[in-house]
């Protein structure tokens, strides 16, 4: 099955390095528009970042299954920036300069994202991020389809604190050492503070990327919990350091019902190579789950295998980011009548799509969408059982009121 | 079962007759929110009717399906008539944490006098953590039957736990008192949340705590020894296969990692080989390990007599190809498998934790990585010490040009001595797949530590190689605590950089004229 998947990509990649011209009678006169995708496809992050590559391609077969938009075929643009933060700003001015892209689709961790920021914003491209981040960051040339904090980690930690998640009253704070998990963290340990847990009452822990000895910091946050008060783990651990972390978890023994984990960037996929037993009842807040019920998920989930070509394979968050900022991409396209960055962000904002998360989501002039907020405990067979949501979509506040330096800021 | 039979007609006989009503009252909350599920849940284990224990064991497998408020036990019956019910149209109840935690309170209480002295080892267990003044009678009534001694501690330990939330202060005391005795972070942390709602008794809970730290301090100390001494052994796997090709052959092999990488995916192709087999399947693990050894052995023979060979004496393009080598194979590895992490399963007797005496755990796998480690070293030494191909590599490491008047074929010998240390990484790469990701990128992590191991230790001295991982490992998991992970490694690294500026041939420096080839 991954060989045929990287065959595919690698046709794809091909087709759209030579820029092959399409002798197909179905589409009107025009040259194809070109769709950028920046994920590595190697490295760390790939084991995150090709199924968002996957994602953009099956959009785009998608896309020229119905005709095109504004009745030009589209045509992926496929490049591999490896992991390398400093490669990802080098292969989006390819993209832009060299390949001419009308839009990309691209980046995973944070500090990508902040790398390739000054080329999109001097050559004037445009770019969809699929991924919940850290806010305090709003460009003209980027859409953020991802979660701000108050749209995933506030109400997670809310929940924690509540009766339903098991009344924490001390929070051990746990993630990679980046620019991500330190905002972040810096944003919860002000809105806890300011919920009147004392920064005594709160354990922050950073580990290297790709970490995976976690003995001793499981033993600290047992003991860090032997303090007569409940307690919950906050987790913004990135990529696959937490297989390691949660089998360390399985191993000593902490059980959800005494100290719950809630992640912040595990999902279907990333449980896929774990033995779930050992974790049922930790959490993980996002927008979307795979077992969110309802006809837009089924239709997206149907996609998706038809597209892979494998039942196995799971559906995630930043997946469904990619798709829901897609198909708003194209209904702004369509509006604006041209693939022009200025035009085509003037008709995103106030563009809606029903996403498969089964809410309606609106991109507002903060380049950020509505989102519900879900939170999911963990079950045996690697999917999330939904114990809390939010009744309606909520708005991004990118500009975090917790930050002191940045709160008046307001998109 | 006699005995369960008893105590049910006992509790049955205790209870008013109201209590048997209670529990088809409770039922149809399992059907609800969350809030009302834990509410029926902690009904139903506080009417010990015999009826509730069934539902709430198929709760807690998720096995129990509710249609409307209808609920229906795993063998399609009514939960409350005992008559079969119309399945069609019924879901599975779902559970949250809070709901988990109310079951496990109240099935402790139901199976606190289970026929196995393991489910009522567990029930104790449930009940310590699910504490309640109601649990205090139940509790007596199964000490006084216990005749398991391990069983009896632990009730001892649930009752005390209850005893801190009883009304009356001398049984309060009573609890303080046993929880005292413990050493547990949980039984601390309950005598700590019983401080902050009875400062009255602070003065007795403040001496338990005392006592408990006392104890605690010192299976802190023998559990960080265990994981300096864990995180040792995964560094001596690593560094043992370049101690060998780096250590006594000389080559800068970067590509080491990568084979460490091979092993580990060549564990996870033995498991799927045998899937088929399920017998076998357990020992997928152990017979991965002459598999690994063979793969990676076979890749490192024919990386040193297609490359390495043509470069020996030229360390810098050695290091550049075999670096260039690691590429070609990690990106060949994300070709074959994609790039996604493999699960390989961990055997059942590797799972878990074993507790030593004093409250001290220890946890199977790293155990186990522990004594495969040092059989590995073992084996390494044998074969260099004990057999005739060691005394040709020793020869040949010692003076080529001798060796070979002797008729020792030397391209043949350096091509085994890589494959060895080579063979060696793969074994590795089996034991780090029960700690590390299984990706392409698993050797990455792991080639920088190694170098520093073999160099600290002392280049070319299997016993360095040892004393240099399990120093690094113990010296890196004391200093953790203070200084957190990152900066424990940072820590590490500059100790070892002043430790080679005075003596820069590691801690067992080779002597004579070996040391100068």
């Amino acid at each position: 099955m991954s060989l045929n998947l990287t065959r595919r990509a690698a046709l794809a990649g091909l087709g759209g390095a030579l820029a092959m011209p399409a002798i197909r009678p179905s589409f009107a006169q025009g040259s194809p528009i070109k769709v950028g995708v920046l994920h590595s496809l190697s490295g760390t992050m790939a084991i995150s970042e090709t199924a968002l590559r996957d994602t953009v391609l099956m959009m785009i077969e998608w896309a020229n299954s119905k005709g095109g938009v504004l009745g030009r075929r589209l045509e992926p643009v496929v490049v591999d920036p490896a992991s390398n933060w400093p490669l990802f700003a080098e292969k989006a001015r390819e993209l832009l300069a060299v390949s001419k892209v009308d839009v990309t689709f691209g980046c995973w961790t944070s500090v990508s994202r902040k790398s390739v920021l000054p080329v999109f914003e001097e050559l004037n491209g445009l770019l969809f991020y699929p991924v919940q981040y850290e806010g305090e960051e709003q460009s003209r040339n980027v859409f953020y389809t991802g979660a701000a904090p108050n749209q995933q980690a506030i109400p997670a930690v809310e929940y924690l604190m509540g009766k339903d998640g098991g009344e924490a009253k001390r929070i051990a704070l746990l993630g990679t050492d980046y620019v991500y998990p330190r905002t972040t963290n810096r944003i919860l340990r002000a809105y806890l503070n300011s919920k009147g847990i004392s920064d005594a009452d709160i354990m922050e822990e950073y580990t290297p990327f790709g970490h995976s000895d976690w003995q001793g910091i499981v033993s600290r946050v047992k003991r860090f919990a032997g303090e007569g008060k409940r307690t919950a783990i906050v987790s913004t651990i990135n990529g696959d350091a937490n297989v390691p972390f949660y089998r360390e978890l399985g191993n000593q023994g902490i059980k959800a019902e005494d100290i719950p984990c809630v992640a912040f960037s595990v999902g279907e996929e990333e449980l896929a190579g774990i033995d779930t037993k050992p974790l049922v009842g930790h959490l993980a807040a996002w927008n979307y789950f795979m077992s969110v019920p309802g006809a837009p998920n089924d239709e997206f989930k149907a996609m998706w295998r038809a597209y892979i070509k494998n039942d196995k394979r799971v559906t995630n968050d930043p997946m469904e980011a990619t798709y829901t900022g897609f198909r708003m991409w194209t209904q702004a396209v369509q509006k604006a009548g041209t693939t022009a960055v200025d035009a085509v962000r003037q008709a995103m904002y106030g563009q809606k799509v029903m996403a498969p998360c089964g809410y309606e989501e609106e991109m507002r002039p903060n380049h950020h969408l509505t989102k519900p907020v879900m939170i999911g405990e963990v079950q045996e067979n690697g999917q999330f059982n939904i114990v809390h949501k939010t009744p309606t979509a909520i708005a991004a506040e990118n500009w975090s009121p917790f930050i002191p330096e940045n709160a008046s800021r307001r998109g | 079962m006699l005995r369960i039979l008893l105590l049910l007609a006992f509790l049955a006989g205790a209870l008013p007759a109201a209590a048997q009503d209670a529990f088809i009252e409770a039922l149809p909350g399992l059907a609800g929110a969350f809030g009302t599920q834990a509410e029926a849940v902690e009904r139903l284990g506080a009417g010990g009717d015999p009826r509730a224990l069934p539902v709430l064991r198929a709760l807690s497998d998720g096995q129990l399906r509710k249609r409307d408020t209808l609920i229906i036990l795993p063998n399609g019956t009514d939960a409350a008539t005992g008559q079969p019910a119309d399945a069609a149209g019924a879901e599975t109840v779902r559970i949250n944490n809070r709901v988990r935690a109310a079951l496990r309170g109240a099935l402790g209480r139901l199976q606190l006098v289970s026929a196995n002295p393991d489910e009522r080892l567990a029930a104790a267990d449930s009940v310590f953590r699910s504490r309640s003044a109601e649990n205090i009678a139940p509790l007596e009534a199964a000490i006084a039957r216990e005749s398991v001694p391990r069983v009896r501690e632990r009730q001892e330990l649930a009752l005390a736990a209850s005893r801190l939330v009883a009304p009356d202060a001398a049984v309060k005391r009573q609890g303080i008192a046993t929880l005292g005795g413990a050493s547990s972070e949980d039984a601390r942390a309950l005598l700590l949340e019983a401080r902050a709602t009875n400062p009255d008794l602070a003065a007795e809970v403040d001496a338990a705590v005392a006592a408990i730290d006392g104890r605690l301090a010192f299976k802190r100390a023998a559990e960080t020894l265990f994981q300096g001494l864990s995180l040792g052994s995964v560094l001596l796997l690593a560094a043992l296969g370049l101690a060998i090709t780096f250590g006594v052959m000389g080559v800068i092999n970067m590509a080491h990692g990568e084979f460490v990488m091979l092993g580990a995916y060549t564990t996870f192709m033995v498991q799927e080989a045998l899937r088929g087999i399920p017998w076998l399947l357990p020992w997928s693990l152990p017979l991965s390990v002459p598999a690994a050894f063979l793969v990676a052995g076979l890749a490192g023979a024919v990386l040193e007599r297609g490359l390495i060979r043509h470069l020996y004496g030229r360390p810098l393009e050695t290091l550049l190809m075999t670096f260039g080598v690691g590429m070609i194979l990690q990106q060949a590895v994300r070709l074959a498998f994609g790039a996604q992490n493999r699960e390989v399963l961990s055997p059942a007797w590797m799972q878990g934790t074993l507790s030593l005496p004093g409250g001290i755990l220890i946890t199977q796998n790293r155990l186990w990585v522990i004594v495969f480690s040092l059989l590995v070293l073992a084996l390494a030494f044998a074969a260099i010490r004990l057999t005739r191909f060691g005394l040709e590599m020793r020869a040949v490491v010692q003076n080529r040009r001798t060796a070979a008047t002797m008729g020792i074929r030397t391209g043949r010998v350096d091509a085994l001595t890589f494959a060895f240390g080579s063979g060696i990484a793969g074994m590795a790469g089996v034991a780090l797949s029960q700690i590390d990701n299984v990706s392409p990128n698993l050797g990455t992590g792991y080639i920088i530590d190694s170098f520093m191991v073999v160099v600290f230790g002392g280049v070319g001295s299997l016993v360095g190689t040892l004393v240099g991982a399990m120093g690094l490992g113990v010296l890196n998991k004391i200093i953790e605590p203070w200084a957190g992970a990152v900066l424990a490694k940072v820590a590490v690294l500059v100790l070892i950089m002043l430790f080679i500026q005075r003596r820069p041939r590691g801690l067992f420096a080779l002597k004579g004229r070996a040391a100068d080839a």
